[in-house]
């Protein structure tokens, strides 16, 4: 059978960027082709150039054998190539079912909608890939897993055969990512082609058949990953292997700065106490909806709590504002970034003082100097990328987005940092840069509370790690305990 | 590389600097009546009038809010001090008393938006009815004429050949542009405009921030109404009504987005020349004044739509 996808000398210019610079790529029928890469190395300019989205400037493409010359989103539909991004692109206010017929819901016979076929049509499309959803609920009140599964199904349903996959286990548990590979695999026999992008390497291996590793906007290699190892592709990526990454230097921590109490915001989480010391890294794992976020937004007063207390270096203290939190020196950073850590729209300038503005101001009025010094020093100590302060943060990767978070925690000068997720979608190389700024401000005496549902990354950077489980503590986990077994199984509410 | 803010605040004031150059340019070759002093004054006195308004609905545009009721706001100002005028109380103190009276009305938008969390659309429609309202149970619903002549003289004077209308705009446009590049108040107004949850998570404290923002914008429209009573130089019970959309248009046009976090002083005070010259020059012309409407609508359909269009291009590059 001829291949689903060839596309040769792929060449896409930006102003001042070549995001593409003569990709090869090709995808077989009934294949899992992973895509991997920095952020920038120009994956999502293939998918988009792939999905209509950009036009190329040079190269071929020939989907189905057919040589194609102009591709618009609707012709690459009508070709039968689809994608489920990671945050989901449906309309959340209507039903499992209506999202299925978008603009083209069955009529009755009288010309009004017929809903029982269009409920029965879709739940079959649903009930065949084994998803127990109702076509009738609002996809809203479905949790993000089956949103995101329904987005797959919806794909299935419009019998597409080229199907992309943008980070689709970011926001999934282990269980759901199991289902989710039970579903490719059934797409994979049925001879569909699926191209797969992922920051997370090791499930790249049990779901995957080629991988294409690219790199600053070139195609390094593509090869089946029976060939290669996670430690293989990490130096094809960025030519640093996986060893690196977590070597953070230990240092016996200090005197304990952060003492939480019977922490109890019900129903989130309840009776949560722990101690951590200066210069401490303190995991927190636990499954989505454990409350793991929850904690960490009521210490940083964001949430009020039901009972409990908080202790700063000894004294109790108590915060109903972030404002307040702020003044006694901890950061937040917030797992949702777009939506929480920075704003979105103003500029790197702004934005590195988001916290400090308090600090640099005088009856109101700013000291724009300082403002300026204060976003000078972000850039230059955390190797922000942009082409000057006043760039929109928009326009930065996300690497250099989440540098700049964590910049404005420092300028503001925190002692304590709540880091909840902070290398979500971040690329490998900018993941090891924000290990390696830990490391440097854990030496300086900083301490910080790390969010992480990524298994290695919490057991890699943290000192000792609390397991929450449906906001209930597992238990605390000293570092020479660690082991990923027993993790996962305080995770999922069994006893060690 | 897409531009950063600064250089799209001087792009977009330099294009519309250069539509009034034409606009003015047009009307002095098409009419014989627009290119005179008088003229030209009375345009100016207009133009500060509605162009104040304009630098109040920036503030609550930029904090991505919009304020429906300046133009009963307008209104009620005028009127409360031609009450207090006609009660023989000084100008001294009738002229901070409606002020006062105005920025109230902002500052019950400021608590319904904060405290009970309606959206800034539907509170201040629903303050706009209530003080149109109040306006008229006020004055009777009759205009409150023969005010003494030192408050009509205020927009009749001048002050070395310029109307001392005009010197109050462009001061307050100095506030508002000091007060937005110079001040934590504005960076609060940008990033609240950017997200309410990162500003409050930066430890912005929201409801303080909601009503100095509402209060502001009234205020600022109660000085607009201060300034029209005092042209009319009697108090008007209708007047300011359909001032909330010239006052959106304007700062639209000058580059806001009702987005938020966006819009500059500089471009809302072109925005409102914009408004007010093809005002002025197409009752010159003799154009229908339905037509006039047609052109105005278009507009601010295309000044947005040039907006969308850039932006557009901004996020795909």
């Amino acid at each position: 059978m001829s291949d689903l996808i060839t596309a040769r000398g792929l060449t896409k210019t930006f102003p001042g960027v070549r995001a593409l610079d003569g990709v090869d790529f090709s995808l077989r029928p009934g294949e899992v082709h992973a895509l991997v890469g920095e952020n920038g190395s120009g994956k999502s300019t293939l998918i988009k150039i792939l999905m209509g989205v950009y036009r190329r400037d040079a190269g071929e493409i020939e989907i189905k054998g057919r040589p194609i010359h102009e591709l618009t989103p609707e012709h690459a539909q009508a070709l039968g190539l689809a994608a489920v991004y990671q945050d989901v692109t449906l309309a959340r206010q209507l039903s499992v079912g209506e999202n299925f017929f978008l603009g083209a819901m069955p009529r009755s016979r009288w010309g009004g909608i017929a809903w029982d076929e269009a409920n029965k049509r879709s739940g079959a499309v649903l009930h065949d890939l084994g998803l127990d959803i109702d076509p009738r609920s609002r996809l809203q009140d479905l949790p993000v897993a089956k949103q995101e599964m329904v987005a797959i199904a919806k794909a299935v349903f419009e019998n597409s055969d080229i199907i992309v996959f943008d980070e689709p286990t970011a926001l999934l548990t282990d269980d759901e990512t199991q289902l989710l590979f039970s579903i490719i695999r059934r797409l994979r026999e049925a001879g569909k082609g699926i191209i797969y992008i992922t920051h997370r390497l090791e499930e790249l291996f049990s779901i995957c058949d080629r991988v294409t590793v690219l790199k600053d906007g070139a195609c390094v290699r593509t090869l089946p990953v029976g060939e290669i190892d996670q430690d293989g592709l990490m130096r094809l990526m960025v030519g640093r292997s996986m060893a690196d990454m977590y070597t953070i230097r230990r240092l016996p921590p200090g005197e304990p700065v952060l003492e939480v109490q019977g922490l109890t915001r019900e129903p989130r989480f309840r009776d949560v106490s722990f101690a951590v010391h200066r210069g401490e890294i303190f995991g927190m794992f636990g499954l989505v909806g454990s409350g793991r976020t929850d904690v960490l937004r009521a210490i940083y007063g964001a949430d009020p709590i039901d009972s409990g207390q908080v202790r700063l270096n000894g004294a109790p203290v108590s915060f109903f504002h972030p404002r307040d939190a702020i003044e006694a020196r901890i950061g937040f950073l917030a797992e949702d970034r777009k939506n929480q850590s920075i704003a979105l729209s103003l500029s790197v300038r702004v934005n590195a003082n988001l916290t400090s503005y308090p600090a640099i101001s005088r009856l109101g009025v700013l000291d724009v100097a300082a403002e300026r010094q204060n976003a000078a020093d972000c850039i230059a100590q955390l190797r922000v990328k942009t082409p000057s302060d006043q760039q929109v943060i928009r326009n930065l990767s996300g690497g250099n987005q989440q540098k700049v978070v964590l910049g404005k925690s420092l300028i503001s000068k925190a002692q304590i940092l709540l880091c909840d997720e902070p290398t979500i979608g971040v690329d490998v190389g900018a993941k090891s840069e924000i290990y390696k700024i830990f490391e440097k401000l854990t030496a300086e005496g900083i301490t910080i509370l790390l969010v992480s549902s990524y298994l290695p990354e919490v057991m890699g950077l943290s000192d000792r790690i609390l397991v929450l489980y449906e906001g209930n503590p597992m238990g605390i986990v000293a570092r020479r305990d660690f082991d990923e077994e027993k993790l996962v199984r305080l995770a999922s509410g069994v006893a060690a | 590389m897409p531009a950063t803010r600064r250089k799209f605040t001087l792009e977009t004031s330099a294009t519309l600097g250069l539509i009034i150059v034409l606009l003015f340019a047009f009307l002095w070759a098409t009419t014989s009546a627009f290119m005179t002093w008088e003229n030209l004054v009375n345009l100016l006195r207009q133009t500060s009038i509605n162009g104040v308004i304009a630098l109040g609905m920036l503030l609550v545009i930029i904090s991505a809010g919009i304020d429906l009721s300046v133009g009963a706001v307008v209104a009620i100002a005028g009127i409360v001090n031609a009450l207090l005028l006609k009660a023989g109380v000084p100008l001294i103190v009738t002229v901070p008393v409606s002020l006062l009276v105005g920025a109230a009305v902002g500052l019950l938008n400021g608590v319904l938006i904060y405290d009970f969390g309606i959206t800034p659309f539907i509170a201040s429609l629903g303050t706009m009815t209530m003080v149109r309202g109040l306006v008229m149970i006020l004055s009777g619903a009759r205009m409150i004429a023969s005010l003494p002549a030192g408050f009509a003289h205020l927009s009749m004077s001048t002050a070395l050949g310029i109307p001392t209308m005009f010197l109050i705009w462009m001061a307050l446009f100095a506030v508002t542009a000091t007060l937005l590049r110079y001040t934590q108040l504005g960076r609060n107004m940008f990033i609240i405009g950017s997200s309410v949850e990162v500003a409050r998570l930066s430890g912005i404290r929201l409801r303080r921030n909601t009503y100095a923002i509402y209060s502001l914008c009234s205020l600022f429209a109660a000085i607009g109404g201060l300034l029209l009573s005092s042209r009319l130089s009697m108090g008007v019970p209708t007047a300011g009504i359909g001032y909330e959309l010239d006052a959106i248009a304007a700062v639209v046009i000058g580059g806001g987005s009702l987005m938020g976090a966006a819009g500059s002083a500089l471009g809302a005070v072109l925005g409102a020349i914009i408004m007010q010259t093809i005002h002025n020059g197409g009752t010159l012309l003799g154009i229908d004044p339905f037509a006039l409407q047609i052109i105005i609508g278009a507009l601010i359909l295309v000044s947005v739509g040039i907006d969308q269009v850039r932006v557009r291009r901004r996020s795909t590059t």
